[in-house]
């Protein structure tokens, strides 16, 4: 056992303060649940800097233009922009395209996907849930035909987040409809500009602008297969896995929760002892502090099992699991401990905490990214503990 | 950053699960909850033969040097096994206290026969024990509810206060367990745990009995219960794995409305459930145990580990009732031991209510 980084990755992680230091100051800090433009632009800014150090795809091989490091200084660089509240752009791109193309991608896929991501210059959006198809993902219904040199596609997906920032779509449809429903999908990156794609827009609750995404006789070059025709739902499982460990999502709400700490520590709003003081206060604080530090070591532990050449699978599901809830109830209790204060939004000059309070409960509705808690609740029996389906 | 249990350890593990598999059955769980001290001494002599009452005692005294980590790895098993007797009170929290505050021939004698097993000593704490210097020696009076095998120990450490006006804070005394003036009555508990109001009536000990020096038993007792704390959070560990793997192999059989409970995502989640505290409890016990290892502070991090045990316990208690069922409310079923175990462990070293505050405290809240 040894829970310390290495000398290297203290460095590494001193050095990424520094930066982070000068280049993110307060005011440029997201406020959970008020994502602007302006915000999500600087994001892109950070990544680009970043990626002038190196240290954007810290941890993908030096081959494909990452860092050459592992999952442990990935884990380093997601837990600090997480913790500083840097707007997150690349994301997808960086957790889950790159390492499926690796994996799975042609030499021209390579070469022509991986350098943009790992520079920041390219955003992603994924394309995996449908109007009709949420949590059975292996009933999608969008179609991909054959049709000589191209794909051709019919359907739709819902849910795209980023689909109005995004220049790529990595997404699944079905290209064998006779086949058994999880062997006749194929994986495909999109160019989102090509004709027949069109958004609809679709506002969620915390601000952001996704879309349902529509396709009608979009053709796509064979070269935009990911992989094996009709292989496309293993390949996708497969690189699920790397998008888990969470951390950038587990110090995005650590943040709050020590800014929320200190808060109750300063203020006295009956002009009477601290907030934190008040025993029912106190105890909450304590067993949210709990939760925080369990939901880093759960998020840890798939960064470390990572590293050690390990495919972290229920493991990722606890974890995810964990903090989806852990989320939730820091939401809730500190609505609770700052009562009517907690409903003010960003902008109003009476909201505590700039109105992070009433964001992040909003944000905590997220609970099914990645899968639903219960999803991930059938995943930890049935894959973790083998019980039978 | 390294999770995993070295290659010693795992061996440590998988030795110490077939030993206990064999030696300790949950027939033999029973017979010594029927026992009038709770203990095996058969069972105790062999685990004593295996060194495990000295895994993380010093080689000087016949102990292994092991670390922390390596007798969490342990008691997870111990746990698991839910192996009764004396190794948490007499080779964890008295010996640590022996360790950290005895002199050269206390430690000697004494935490050779904790080793060896031919020595029981058992730790008696509370507000209401004093000690008074009179003459040139000490008397000792006040009592102590709920120390744990005192029916067994040959010594009892007594952690006692000033009488007022004497000496400021905690003093470490050996007392006799037989000495004239101890009073022993048994404490009715749950699952027969053995544990005993004692009463101290002006005992008279020589100022060879002081364990360490006047007033300074403070830093002594803490470290020392927060090693045993953290071990009593593995022992939970094991014991709620244990059931979860009793749970999930009886869902994956029992069979209901035409097919196994186990079916059932109302039963999945409930282990799925049981699976994340136990992960939790995991990560948190042995970041702990890591950070004492390393002579780091580690206030926090105990109390983290001992607050989420507790609400670890209760998870497979309920767990398991929920999901045996009607057989479990049997005496004949083990899930009731587990769920007795569970509950002595919680309430033992603080609960999560205690170590919440703790905690707080810790927050400089």
């Amino acid at each position: 056992m040894d829970f310390n980084f290495t000398t290297e990755q203290n460095e590494f992680r001193e050095e990424l303060r520094e930066f982070l230091r000068a280049e993110v100051p307060l005011e440029k800090q997201e406020v959970f649940g008020s994502l602007t433009e302006e915000d999500y632009q600087f994001g892109r800014e950070i990544n680009r800097k970043l990626a002038e150090r190196n240290w954007l795809a810290i941890g993908w091989p030096e081959e494909h233009g990452g860092g050459g490091k592992g999952p442990i200084e990935q884990g380093i660089l997601n837990e600090d922009l997480g913790y500083w509240r840097v707007p997150k752009s690349g994301s997808i791109g960086l957790g889950i395209v790159g390492p499926a193309i690796m994996v799975f991608g042609t030499q021209d896929q390579k070469d022509r996907y991986l350098g943009p991501i790992a520079r920041g210059e390219i955003e992603y959006c994924q394309g995996f849930s449908e109007p009709n198809v949420g949590s059975d993902l292996g009933s999608l219904e969008l179609r991909a035909e054959r049709d000589g040199d191209e794909y051709v596609l019919n359907g739709a997906k819902m849910f795209t987040s980023y689909a109005f920032k995004a220049d790529y779509m990595y997404l699944l449809a079905r290209t064998d409809p006779q086949a058994q429903k999880h062997r006749g999908i194929s994986l495909f990156i999109a160019d989102l500009k090509t004709p027949g794609i069109s958004l609809s827009p679709l506002p969620y609750i915390n601000g952001e602008m996704a879309a349902q995404t529509n396709f009608d006789n979009v053709r796509l070059p064979l070269s935009c297969l990911i992989g094996e025709e009709n292989r496309g739902w293993y390949h996708a499982m497969t690189t699920l896995d790397y998008e888990r460990s969470g951390l950038w999502r587990y110090a995005n709400v650590r943040r709050v929760f020590d800014d929320f700490v200190d808060f109750c520590q300063d203020s006295a709003p009956d002009g009477g002892q601290p907030l934190a003081e008040h025993p029912l206060v106190r105890h909450q604080l304590a067993e949210r502090r709990l939760g925080m530090e369990t939901w880093k070591l759960l998020s840890w532990n798939v960064a470390w099992m990572q590293s050690s050449g390990a495919v972290p699978n229920t493991e990722a599901s606890v974890s995810f699991l964990f903090g989806s809830e852990e989320r939730l109830r820091f939401a809730e209790m500190a609505m609770e401990v700052l009562g009517p204060y907690s409903t003010l939004r960003h902008g109003s000059p009476m909201a505590p905490l700039l109105g992070n309070i009433e964001g992040i409960h909003r944000e905590a509705m997220h609970l099914h990214g990645a899968g639903t808690t219960e999803i991930h609740r059938n995943i930890i029996a049935q894959r973790g503990l083998g019980m039978p389906r | 950053m390294d999770f995993g249990l070295t290659e010693q350890q795992e061996i440590l593990r998988r030795s110490a699960r077939e030993f206990l598999e064999a030696e300790c059955p949950t027939s033999l769980v029973r017979e010594t909850e029927e026992s009038a001290d709770g203990h095996s001494s058969d069972l105790w002599r062999k685990m004593a033969g295996l060194g495990w009452l000295g895994i993380a005692l010093p080689e000087m005294y016949g102990g292994t040097g092991g670390s922390l980590t390596d007798q969490i790895v342990l008691f997870e098993e111990i746990g698991r096994a839910l192996a009764p007797g004396p190794m948490l009170t007499s080779s964890v929290l008295a010996a640590q206290i022996v360790l950290n505050s005895g002199n050269d021939s206390q430690k000697e004698s004494l935490l050779s026969g904790i080793i060896s097993g031919d020595l029981v000593l058992t730790l008696a704490r509370g507000d209401k024990l004093e000690t008074a210097s009179v003459g040139g020696g000490i008397t000792l009076s006040g009592d102590s509810a709920f120390v744990p095998h005192a029916g067994l120990a040959n010594t009892m450490i007594c952690a006692t206060r000033p009488a007022i006006g004497a000496w400021p804070d905690t003093t470490l005394v050996l007392v006799d367990a037989a000495a004239e003036g101890v009073l022993k009555t048994p404490m009715e508990s749950i699952a027969n745990y053995p544990q005993h109001l004692v009463e101290f009536d002006d005992v008279a000990l020589s100022t060879e009995a002081m364990l360490g020096e006047i007033a300074e038993g403070r830093q002594a007792l803490d470290q020392a219960i927060q090693r045993a704390t953290v071990v009593q959070c593995a022992e939970t560990l094991g014991r709620a794995q244990k059931v979860l793997e009793m749970v999930v192999e009886y869902a994956g059989h029992r069979v209901a409305f035409g097919r196994p409970i186990g079916t059932f995502q109302a039963v999945q989640h409930r282990c799925a459930d049981l699976k994340v505290a136990i992960d939790s409890g995991r990560m948190l016990t042995y970041q702990a145990a890591w950070k004492v290892d390393q002579d780091l502070p580690a206030g926090d991090e105990v109390a983290m580990a001992k607050a989420q045990a507790g609400t670890l316990s209760r998870t497979a208690t309920e767990a398991g009732h929920t999901i045996f069922a009607g057989i479990s409310f049997t005496t004949e079923h083990d899930m009731q031991l587990y769920s007795a175990r569970a509950k002595i462990a919680e309430a033992n070293l603080g609960d999560t209510g205690y170590h919440l505050d703790q905690l707080a405290s810790g927050m400089e809240i």
